[in-house]
């Protein structure tokens, strides 16, 4: 946790806490989206056309 | 995103699992993850305050990979417009759609960390600095690049319009990026959104370390949203066999046997 | 190629002068839009009279979108795409005939705003030369581009909302830069009017170029 409070006890820690995790928020997000659809999108294939390669 | 039944060769009879993941997915995903951690100690522990911005300097350690990779976005859809174009496989369609995406998401966060980067320095959330609005320029030109796309009435795999306006993307971006820098020179000396030349040490240090993390990010990203787009044409072509087969049975006829799948390999 | 313009341009502005919307309804649209600023930006403070190039150039670029969408709109009839591909007129040659007709109309447009915003917004008027030369070249710019992305949404169910959202960005260093040519020209200190105008020359001959080379391509598709 030391870390942790090195972090916020930076000066602009608020501006660092929202920059940081909105970008893991952002990318975080997005990646979990993708990978929903992924796993719908395959449900819907036959079997044998799934594979890309 | 792992599944024990998962198989190098997809054609060995083992069941085919239902997720875009592979042993390369994997491989990207855990660099990505272990970067990424490396990548937060550097930028916020190891690293030490810059000399003007202070602590702020942090910020910029997401700020500059991320506007790198916009445009890695937006560079790839344009790329694969055009190759697209030269041979019509649909493969590059689909690399197409997803570096446009991911350009969308980078190009977001981009705004983001600018903006809040900015309200501590210049108090205020948005300012006419050449970086941010050449960036909220071209977002909103990759988001008509996706809209576009999203109400085409073309079958999947790509189409003409798409393509045209993913390759204007090139000439849009260099137009944009000078106007708008010649335009802000003319009102204010050049700012601060780039990190002094100099940086040197663990500055340098954590900001390769983003650039490393941010491309393996990028890459994990490309792949799964790739395959996400392939199955989509795969899904589309599907149903349009199965139309047709309808169509064909209500006729009286039998269904013919499909022979567009297996001609939908990418490049 | 340059008589296959000449047929299209003619006919274009054939359907224009027939049906008489620039005239009817792009023209009052823009006057209009001249007045509401007024009314959004108080014309007593001296403000409309020194925005008024930049206000000047996004009457221009509001009316253009509505000109390119009629002018799109007329071959999106049924049958008229098939009948262009297979006529054997060179498709770079329908592109540029197609903007010469938006062109056209554009400049006439814009003609009619200059006087009115010299009314209306009492500013200093000056650079007769950068301004002819900046309308000569923001228009053309301005043309090519919209039938271009045109093109591009051509047949789609939504153009006319998607089409600004396309061409409004595109088109920001066309803004830019005519904005800066006219204030220069209208007195401003510093501001490399003639460098702005060649700015938006060169876009215009990018576009032209790109929209000569991809105009086939998008009447096939």
């Amino acid at each position: 946790m030391s870390t942790a409070t090195t972090i916020l006890a930076m000066s602009d820690g608020g501006y660092l806490a929202a920059g940081w995790l909105g970008a893991i928020v952002l990318v975080g997000g997005y990646a979990l989206m993708t990978l929903r659809r992924g796993r719908k999108l395959s449900r819907r294939v036959p079997e044998g056309e799934r594979r890309w390669s | 995103m792992s599944d024990p039944t998962d198989s190098i060769d997809p054609f060995d009879g083992a069941s085919v699992p239902a997720h875009t993941g592979s042993a390369l997915t994997r491989v990207l995903g855990l660099s990505a993850l272990a970067a990424l951690v490396v990548w937060a100690l550097y930028g916020l522990v190891w690293s030490p305050p810059d000399r003007e911005m202070g602590d702020l300097v942090r910020l910029l350690y997401v700020h500059v990979p991320v506007a790198i990779l916009f445009y890695a976005g937006a560079g790839i859809a344009t790329a694969a417009s055009l190759l697209w174009l030269r041979g019509r496989t649909p493969g590059w369609d689909a690399l197409a759609v997803a570096g446009a995406e991911l350009g969308v998401v980078f190009g977001a966060l981009t705004l983001l960390t600018g903006s809040i980067w900015g309200k501590p320095t210049w108090n205020t959330f948005w300012t006419w600095d050449a970086r941010l609005t050449s960036t909220a320029l071209l977002e909103v030109l990759l988001i008509g690049y996706l809209a576009v796309r999203r109400v085409d009435p073309s079958p999947a795999g790509g189409s003409v319009r798409a393509s045209i306006l993913g390759l204007l993307l090139f000439p849009n971006v260099i137009i944009v990026h000078f106007s708008v820098d010649w335009w802000r020179s003319l009102h204010q000396p050049a700012t601060v959104t780039r990190l002094d030349p100099t940086i040197e040490g663990d500055m340098l240090v954590a900001l390769m370390v983003g650039m490393l993390a941010g491309a393996l990010v990028f890459a994990w990203l490309l792949v799964h949203r790739f395959r996400v787009a392939w199955l989509e044409q795969q899904v589309e072509r599907h149903d349009l066999d199965a139309a047709v087969a309808a169509r064909r049975a209500e006729g009286g006829l039998s269904p013919s046997t499909s022979t567009s799948t297996s001609e939908a390999q990418p490049a | 190629m340059w008589r296959d313009a000449a047929l299209v341009a003619e006919r274009d502005l054939r359907v224009e002068l027939r049906s008489r919307v620039a005239i009817n309804q792009v023209a009052p649209f823009a006057l209009l839009v001249l007045v509401l600023f007024a009314f959004a930006l108080d014309p007593d403070t001296g403000v409309l009279a020194s925005a008024t190039a930049g206000l000047y150039w996004l009457v221009v670029l509001f009316s253009a979108l509505l000109a390119v969408s009629r002018s799109t709109s007329i071959d999106e009839v049924d049958g008229i795409r098939d009948a262009l591909r297979l006529s054997g007129l060179a498709p770079a040659g329908v592109f540029l005939g197609k903007v010469a007709a938006v062109a056209a109309q554009l400049l006439l447009l814009e003609v009619v705003l200059v006087v009115a915003v010299a009314v209306l917004y009492d500013p200093e008027l000056g650079g007769f030369p950068l301004m002819i030369a900046t309308m000569l070249a923001a228009t053309v710019a301005v043309a090519s581009t919209g039938v271009l992305y045109g093109a591009v949404v051509s047949g789609v169910r939504v153009r006319d909302t998607l089409l600004p959202v396309l061409l409004l960005p595109v088109l920001a260093p066309v803004l830019i830069g005519a904005t800066k040519a006219f204030e220069t020209a209208f007195g401003a200190e510093g501001l490399h009017g003639w460098g702005w105008c060649g700015l938006v020359s060169f876009f215009a001959v990018v576009y032209l170029v790109a929209g000569s080379l991809a105009y086939g391509a998008l009447l096939e598709g």
